[in-house]
């Protein structure tokens, strides 16, 4: 059953040095406030998890949080590059970053076979990339080619995911700790089931749930900590809520681009406790 | 092409990137279903539903179908996505229901490194994937893209360093090593059909599956191209001059890259 607590408490409790984290949302929903708040607390070693690294990701690799990478595609949307994830994989700063690279569909249906219990799933896709028999982190490849029993054809089988755990954003939560995502709500659901323990955010904790099109409804006893962190998407968004703050994004790159001026922001809009910016705030030295 | 080229009076002032643009959304069809990325193959795409082919539907991989921008997204997850799709699935539905059951008449991809088969590189340049010269984004949605939808359209800018005869990681299928060999491995698309670059546009030639120049930019000559291109360029008899952007085309453009705000222009 869902704890409702602080955030600080919700990652102390849920992530330990050297775990398997997944933090999800595609573009919308990213958890910023709780990835800011393994920053914080000094996490070590981990294994993240995520289709699109983007922004967050790039900030736990600068600041030193995560020793590897399974991800499908790293890049800042729209902008260009993710520096600080170059950074470590190009020059090993501020530590080296081992990666297993994979397609969103491989990603997508990883979760999925995660969720549902299963030790693999089956696609279309990979075949004559030099993705399919890469080795993965544990140096064994996660993807390999499968004969389908019934027609014999070659398919493509990816490994399941199961982070230790999957860290998500949602909209709304009940005092039952039920939580409520829409929109684009991206591999979230399956992320959430196929990990061993998950930590939601919140906008906010409503008396009652109220019925939105679209919406996932996670049921509390499926989710381990719920936690209230309205804004804690930005520079992502939670529809309904807030719009994407595309000028972080680009500002991002310059912040991003150099060791000390990444290292200033670290120290000015995450290490001190007021936690981070807000829209429009968020330039190079600011 | 779709559109007669009616050339705009002293067009000096159309830029490469308006070209391609232009061309990229000629390729569309009205009525589609299209695929796309984000940057250059989304603008094309809105391009496209704004002038001749108000009923594409375009599908972004954030699992929006039939998303009707008013103004550029920045991410392919943008709001303005979600708010305007006929309907909103989760990635997994839109990769495995949507895209790899082929359902999808055209894919939309860019290219860090593309070669003479039309396969792409968007992983890593340099020999190693442990210790890369440059790291790329990675493969994102695009292998399956060019694997399952029923034609692909690539849209990169031409130079000698991304235009190579053999790319230095596959991320995407082209026609791998020439002729049968995306049969031989089950892909269900037919592969790259054209490829669209600030210089003119490459096709695949029927019997070899090599990329070959079947047109050029208005003042675009062939040694140039050539010039620009790691491989030795195959040239088409029958060499077409591409019409520029028209009027109507140039002003629909023009008034979408207007609704990006300044600073993500720059960037």
């Amino acid at each position: 059953m869902a704890e409702i607590v602080s955030l600080a408490d919700a990652v102390a409790a849920a992530i330990s040095d050297g775990d398997a984290v997944a933090m999800e949302g595609f573009t919308h929903l990213i958890p910023f406030a709780a990835g800011h708040e393994v920053i914080r607390q000094g996490r070590r070693d981990l294994t993240l998890i995520r289709m699109t690294p983007d922004v967050i990701y790039d900030q736990l690799i600068g600041a030193g949080c995560a020793s590897k990478l399974i991800f499908s595609w790293g890049g800042n949307p729209g902008v260009g590059s993710l520096h600080r994830f170059r950074d470590a994989v190009e020059n090993g700063w501020p530590g080296p970053l081992r990666l297993e690279e994979h397609s969103h569909a491989g990603m997508a249906n990883r979760y999925v076979a995660g969720a549902a219990g299963v030790p693999f799933a089956v696609l279309r896709g990979y075949r004559g990339t030099g993705l399919e028999g890469l080795a993965g982190l544990d140096g064994h490849p996660a993807v390999k080619p499968i004969t389908c029993p019934f027609t014999g054809e070659t398919l493509t089988a990816v490994a399941a995911l199961t982070p230790d755990v999957t860290v998500i954003h949602a909209q709304r939560a009940d005092r039952a700790g039920n939580v409520q995502l829409w929109g684009i709500t991206g591999v979230q659901k399956e992320a959430v089931l196929s990990a061993r323990r998950a930590v939601v955010t919140v906008e906010e904790i409503v008396p009652e749930l109220c019925p939105q099109p679209g919406a996932i409804v996670l049921p509390g006893w499926a989710v381990d900590y719920v936690a209230e962190a309205p804004g804690g998407a930005h520079p992502s968004y939670a529809l309904g809520y807030s719009q994407r703050d595309n000028d972080f994004y680009v500002a991002w790159d310059a912040i991003s681009r150099e060791r000390e001026i990444f290292l200033r922001w670290l120290e000015t809009d995450v290490l001190v406790p007021t936690g981070p910016v807000r829209a429009g705030e968020g330039g190079p030295g600011s | 092409m779709s559109t007669q080229g009616t050339a705009v009076t002293g067009n000096s002032a159309v830029t490469a990137d308006e070209m391609m643009t232009a061309c990229a959304a000629r390729a569309l069809r009205d009525g589609m279903t299209c695929f796309v990325g984000i940057g250059l193959p989304s603008v094309a795409a809105n391009l496209a539903r704004a002038t001749h082919a108000p009923g594409l539907v375009l599908i972004y991989e954030s699992g929006t179908i039939g998303a009707k921008p008013g103004s550029l997204p920045l991410s392919i997850g943008d709001g303005v996505l979600a708010e305007t799709a006929d309907a909103v699935v989760s990635v997994p539905e839109i990769f495995n229901y949507w895209l790899q059951s082929g359902r999808i008449d055209v894919g939309f991809l860019g290219a860090a490194q593309l070669d003479r088969f039309g396969n792409i590189n968007t992983t890593v340049i340099g020999p190693s994937c442990a210790g890369p010269k440059v790291r790329l984004p990675g493969a994102g949605g695009a292998p399956e893209i060019a694997a399952s939808c029923r034609e692909v359209i690539v849209v990169a800018r031409q130079s000698p360093r991304s235009f190579v005869d053999r790319v230095d990681f596959v991320t995407s299928v082209g026609y791998g090593e020439g002729p049968g060999h995306r049969e031989r491995l089950g892909l269900t698309g037919a592969g790259p059909r054209k490829v669209i670059t600030d210089l003119g546009i490459l096709e695949p030639d029927p019997q070899t599956c090599e990329l070959t120049l079947t047109g050029v930019f208005p003042g675009v000559k062939v040694a140039d191209v050539e010039a620009k291109t790691g491989w030795d360029l195959a040239v088409s008899g029958s060499l077409d001059v591409l019409p520029p952007p028209s009027e109507a085309e140039l002003t629909a453009l023009r008034a979408l890259q207007a609704t990006i705000p300044a600073q993500e222009r720059a960037a």
